[in-house]
């Protein structure tokens, strides 16, 4: 078995969820999850892409460090961050109705579990040390695209993208992409199918640590790292 | 009509909050909440609070001082994972809380300051927190039913205000406090600084002075 760092893994989905942006001429608005989605921004370099906080900024610009910290300038992650050029700022009310009225294009966001037709699973472990939904629910349900990102296996690889989420749904069948160190998928009226590989893991393998069932595309590609 | 005196001192306006009420407090992260007032409402003992905010600060810290003291009965709310005190409280039966996805929480509060007593949203169909709602479907789609949120004080955070309470804010420290304040009985804000009316250009007031009852400076 083949097994790369977290740090490696994390960083590599990252990078790939950054080259679906990273070619785009016209302007594009994206929502970014704590996490693995807030990495994302790290390897963008296209001025086209306008990242959105739901706590209520539009361009949200690098994370802020030593003296350009403003204690009241955060990401939804409540890490300090910066302005680019062209940033607004508006209430939670007008920041969700981007969210809920279809106005963000993508939202890259992080999950426990993602099951075989699309479901998403990512807002609470029920009776645990965390009681909270946030924004999850609407950005599922209001973005025009939903990429997951995640690790492809939990602890001691328990297998997260499953045949049915076992913990309460985030969203009814909103996934649309999945990425993961190991691959990317993408759903497609409920279909889970096999879009790329990673060059350092055999279809087998992919197969052992996934649960769900998937087809497996005519084009499939390798994982572009 | 509002009083055209607007100015209080801190436990003025805080002796206006009753055992029981239903406080909104604006906030995200412990940015753009009344820092002031929270802690004079944490001093004052007053008890069987309904707190509605989008989170309760962290164990201890801003509104999460509320629930050490034991004054929060109820809360409604999206986000508490920055203060698991909440969920162990909630476990063990001590609060209630009703969570409601941030997007709803924020047009509901909306809803209840502009006069509209329920909506519907695609937001957490399918969800367990739309189980025992009302579905709907438009076009052939489903929408959740969900009802406006309003409380009988507000308590906000706002960067300046001119002297008849027009609000201007603070870059991320702005979020939940404008629509809130269309949604209480009685709106208490707390400034860093308030100047002549006339002062503030009119274009960039966000929050206009018919919204805001009382004004709190921070010493």
């Amino acid at each position: 078995m083949i097994n790369i760092s977290k740090e490696e893994a994390k960083n590599r989905i990252a990078k790939r969820i950054a080259q679906e942006f990273n070619v785009t001429k016209d302007i594009v608005f994206i929502n970014l999850g704590v996490g693995i989605p807030t990495m994302v921004a790290n390897y963008i370099n296209n001025e086209n892409v306008f990242i959105q906080a739901e706590n209520g900024i539009l361009g949200v610009g690098p994370l802020a460090e030593g003296d350009d910290i403003d204690f009241q300038l955060i990401n939804a992650g409540r890490q300090p961050v910066t302005e680019r050029k062209g940033c607004s700022y508006f209430d939670s009310s007008v920041s969700f109705g981007m969210i809920r009225g279809g106005h963000i294009d993508v939202t890259v966001i992080g999950a426990f579990e993602v099951d075989g037709e699309g479901n998403i699973a990512n807002w609470i472990i029920p009776n645990g040390k965390q009681l909270g939904v946030g924004g999850a629910m609407d950005l599922v349900s209001g973005a025009g695209k939903v990429i997951i990102a995640m690790q492809h296996n939990g602890k001691d690889g328990k297998r997260k993208i499953k045949k049915s989420c076992t913990l309460p749904i985030t969203g009814f069948q909103e996934a649309d992409m999945v990425v993961t160190e190991w691959a990317v998928f993408s759903l497609y009226q409920g279909r889970l199918v096999l879009q790329e590989i990673a060059s350092d893991i055999t279809l087998d393998e992919l197969k052992s640590r996934t649960e769900a069932e998937f087809k497996i595309s005519d084009n499939l590609i390798e994982f572009k790292t | 009509m509002k009083h055209k005196h607007k100015f209080y001192a801190i436990n003025e306006a805080i002796s206006q909050i009753k055992q029981g009420s239903r406080v909104m407090v604006g906030g995200f992260g412990l940015r753009g909440y009344p820092d002031v007032l929270v802690e004079a409402l944490a001093e004052s003992g007053i008890n069987d609070l309904t707190i509605i905010s989008n989170d309760l600060g962290s164990p201890g810290i801003g509104l999460g001082k509320l629930l050490s003291n034991g004054q929060i009965k109820k809360l409604i709310g999206n986000y508490y994972n920055w203060n698991p005190d909440v969920a162990q409280a909630y476990n063990e039966g001590i609060i209630d809380v009703t969570l409601v996805p941030q997007g709803t929480f924020a047009e509901a509060i909306r809803a209840a300051g502009v006069g509209i007593p329920a909506f519907y949203t695609a937001t957490s169909v399918g969800t367990e927190l739309a189980s025992n709602k009302e579905i709907r479907e438009f076009s052939e789609k489903s929408y959740v039913l969900e009802r406006a949120i309003s409380a009988d004080v507000a308590l906000l955070k706002a960067y300046k205000a001119d002297k008849l309470g027009n609000l201007i804010y603070y870059k991320t420290a702005r979020n939940f406090n404008p629509v809130m304040a269309m949604a209480a009985k009685l709106v208490i804000v707390q400034v860093d600084e308030i100047v002549e009316s006339g002062e503030l250009n009119s274009e960039s007031i966000v929050t206009p002075h018919i919204f805001v009852d009382i004004l709190v400076k921070k010493e």
